[in-house]
C-alpha cells in the first residue's frame, strides 16, 4: 500500500516538468527535421506534407533536396564556418579576459566576493538588444570612440568599425563574459590556497605554480565555461544583424533570413537541423561537465 | 625566466578594472545621450528630458512594455513550478525510467541557440494547430509556453543546486517525526530553498523580458513584445527614445539589486 502512494507521489512531481519537456522541447526538433525533408509550396502552411493518402494507400516523400541545396550553394558552408570561427576566437577571448576576473574575484577578502561578482554580472540583467544597441552608437564613425581618438591625436580620420567583423568580435564578446566568468569563479573559488603556497615553498616559481596547479584544477571550469559560451554564438543573430550588417556571415543570420524575409520553412528547418547535429558533440559535452549526475544525493 | 617577474596579482587586478571599464562605458553612454537635448544623436547639445517626454507619448511602445512585462510575470511563475517539481525529480527521486534524457532536456535549453528553439516552437504550433486545433492562432499563449520551457530549464539548475546543498538529516527528522512527504517539503524545504526560488524568479522574468528571437518566431500579429518593438526601431537607426527607455530600465535593474543586496547582508549580519 505504502509503495503504490510513493509511486504515484514520485509520478506527480516528476511527469509535470518531463512532459513539458518532452512536447514542447524535443518533439519540436522532430518536427524540424521531419519538415526538412519536404518541398516548399505556396501555401498555408509553406511546405508539401510528408505523409499523403492516395487511392487508400499511404505514402511518405523524403525529398533531401535541401540539404543538397544546401551543400550545393557556397552561401550555407561559408556561413557555418564563419560562426564557428568567430565563435572560437571569441571563446578564446573570453577565457582571456575572464579567467583573470575570475582569478581575482576568487581571491578576493571574503567579504567583498558578492561585491565584485554583482559588478560583472550587473550589466547583463539589463537588456541584452539595448546593449548591443549601445555598441552600435558608440562605434559609429561619428560616434565617442572615434571622437575620442582622434581628439588624443591616435587617428586623423574616423575607422571603420561598426558593421565589420571586428565590431562582432566586441559585441559578443561583451555580451558573454559574465557567462564565462560565473562558472570558471565557483570552479576557482574551491580551489585550495595551500597547495600554491607549498608549491611555493617548495621552490616553484609563479609559472610553474600555474601551469602544474593552477591550471589542471581549473580546466573543467574553463571547459564548461568555455562550451557555455561557444554553443550560443554559433547561432548568435542579435549581434551580427545589428552590428555586422550584411558584411558578416553568419548561419544564424542566414536562418532568419531564409524563414522571414525568404519564407522558405524547409530550407531554414533543414540549417536548424545541421547547425543542431554540428552542435550536438558540444552539448554531449557540456552535460559531462557540468555533472549533475552528481545532483541526487539519495539515489544511486 | 622574465615570465617570473610580471606581478601576476596586479595583471589580474588591472585585467578586473579593464574589464569592469568594458562592461559599464555602454551603459555610461547610454544613460549620457539619453538627456541630450539634440536630434543628431551624437552630438551634445543641452540638457533635456524630451526623450522621457516623447517616450511616453509613444502607445505602440508603452502597450508593448505592458505585453512585455505580463508575460514575463506569467512565465516566470510557471517555469519556477516546474523548476523546482524538476529539481526535486533530480535530487530526491533516485533513478527513475529516462532520467539521462531528462538531464538532457535540462541542460540542452541554457545553450541552445534562440533560432533553433524558435523555429522548431513555431513549427511545433503549427503542427498542432493543424491537428488538435490548439492553441488556436498564435500569440500571448505561444509566446507564454515557449518562454515557460526555456526559462525552466535555468530555474532548475539554480533551484536543483541549492536542494542538494540542504541537510538531508532535517528532512529525515521531520519524517521521523510523523510527517508527510508534503508537509516535510513545505513546512522544512521549501522554506530552506526560498532564496533559490526568488533568484530563478528573477532570473526568469529577466530571460523573458529580454528574448527578442523566440518571441519573433513563435509570436502572431496580436502580440508585440517590447523587444520586438526596439529591434525594429533600433533597425532604422539608432533613436535616442530608446536611450531614455533604456536608462529608466537600468535604474530599476540597479534598485532591485541595491535593494537585495542590502537584504542579504542584513540576514548575514
Amino acid at each position: 500500500m505504502m509503495k503504490w502512494r510513493q509511486y504515484v507521489q514520485k509520478g506527480l512531481v516528476i511527469l509535470p516538468p518531463y512532459l513539458w519537456l518532452l512536447v514542447f522541447f524535443l518533439v519540436p526538433f522532430l518536427i524540424v527535421f521531419g519538415i526538412s525533408l519536404t518541398e516548399p509550396k505556396i501555401a498555408q502552411p509553406p511546405y508539401s506534407d510528408i505523409v499523403t493518402a492516395e487511392d487508400g494507400r499511404w505514402n511518405i516523400i523524403l525529398d533531401f533536396s535541401n540539404y543538397l541545396w544546401l551543400l550545393g550553394d557556397e552561401l550555407y558552408p561559408a556561413a557555418l564556418l564563419n560562426s564557428l570561427n568567430i565563435a572560437f576566437w571569441s571563446t578564446c577571448l573570453c577565457i582571456l579576459i575572464g579567467f583573470p576576473m575570475a582569478w581575482f574575484i576568487a581571491k578576493a577578502p571574503t567579504g567583498r566576493r558578492n561585491l565584485y561578482l554583482m559588478l560583472v554580472v550587473l550589466p547583463s540583467w539589463t537588456s541584452f538588444l539595448i546593449r548591443i544597441y549601445a555598441w552600435m552608437g558608440i562605434l559609429r564613425s561619428q560616434g565617442p570612440l572615434n571622437q575620442c581618438l582622434m581628439a588624443l591625436g591616435i587617428i586623423d580620420s574616423p575607422l571603420r568599425i561598426l558593421n565589420t567583423e571586428v565590431a562582432v568580435y566586441i559585441g559578443i564578446v561583451y555580451c558573454y563574459l559574465p557567462f564565462f566568468i560565473l562558472p570558471l569563479y565557483s570552479h576557482l573559488i574551491k580551489l585550495d590556497g595551500r597547495l600554491l603556497d607549498a608549491a611555493a615553498d617548495l621552490g616553484a616559481g609563479t609559472v610553474t605554480r600555474f601551469v602544474t596547479i593552477v591550471l589542471p584544477l581549473a580546466m573543467q571550469g574553463v571547459i564548461a565555461g568555455g562550451l557555455l559560451v561557444f554553443i550560443p554564438i554559433v547561432g548568435e543573430f542579435v549581434v551580427p544583424e545589428l552590428l555586422g550588417g550584411s558584411n558578416v556571415l553568419m548561419i544564424g543570420k542566414v536562418l532568419w533570413t531564409e524563414f522571414f524575409a525568404n519564407r522558405d520553412w524547409p530550407v531554414a528547418s533543414a540549417v536548424a537541423t545541421v547547425l543542431l547535429v554540428m552542435l550536438l558533440l558540444p552539448i554531449i559535452l557540456l552535460q559531462r561537465f557540468q555533472d549533475l549526475k552528481s545532483t541526487d544525493q539519495r539515489g544511486q | 625566466m622574465k615570465l617570473n617577474r610580471i606581478h601576476w596579482p596586479s595583471l589580474s587586478a588591472s585585467t578586473m578594472v579593464l574589464g569592469v571599464l568594458f562592461l559599464y562605458t555602454p551603459i555610461v553612454t547610454l544613460i549620457f545621450y539619453s538627456f541630450n537635448g539634440s536630434e543628431r544623436v551624437n552630438v551634445w547639445s543641452e540638457f533635456s528630458v524630451h526623450w522621457y517626454v516623447e517616450l511616453f507619448a509613444n502607445e505602440a511602445l508603452m502597450s508593448a512594455v505592458w505585453t512585455s512585462l505580463k508575460l514575463a510575470v506569467s512565465s516566470a511563475t510557471m517555469a519556477v513550478f516546474l523548476g523546482t517539481l524538476a529539481s526535486v525529480a533530480l535530487t530526491r527521486c533516485g533513478h527513475f525510467k529516462g532520467r539521462y534524457l531528462f538531464m538532457g532536456m535540462i541542460t540542452a535549453p541554457l545553450v541552445m541557440p534562440d533560432v533553433i528553439t524558435g523555429l522548431s516552437m513555431l513549427l511545433l504550433f503549427v503542427n498542432m494547430n493543424e491537428l488538435v486545433n490548439w492553441p488556436e492562432g498564435r500569440g500571448m499563449l505561444t509566446i507564454w509556453i515557449a518562454h515557460v520551457t526555456f526559462c525552466m530549464a535555468f530555474v532548475t539548475i539554480i533551484i536543483s543546486s541549492r536542494l542538494r546543498d540542504v541537510d538531508l538529516r532535517l528532512e529525515d527528522a521531520a519524517r521521523d517525526l510523523g510527517a508527510g512527504t508534503l508537509t516535510t517539503f513545505c513546512t522544512i524545504t521549501l522554506p530552506i530553498i526560498a532564496p533559490a526560488l526568488i533568484a530563478g524568479w528573477m532570473l526568469a522574468f529577466t530571460l523573458s523580458l529580454d528574448d527578442l528571437v523566440i518571441a519573433s518566431f513563435v509570436s502572431g500579429p496580436s502580440a508585440t513584445t517590447l523587444p520586438m518593438v526596439v529591434f525594429s526601431s533600433v533597425r532604422m537607426g539608432v533613436s535616442p527614445q530608446i536611450n531614455a527607455l533604456a536608462t529608466l530600465m537600468i535604474l530599476a535593474v540597479f534598485i532591485t539589486s541595491l535593494l537585495s543586496y542590502q537584504l542579504v547582508k542584513k540576514k548575514a549580519n
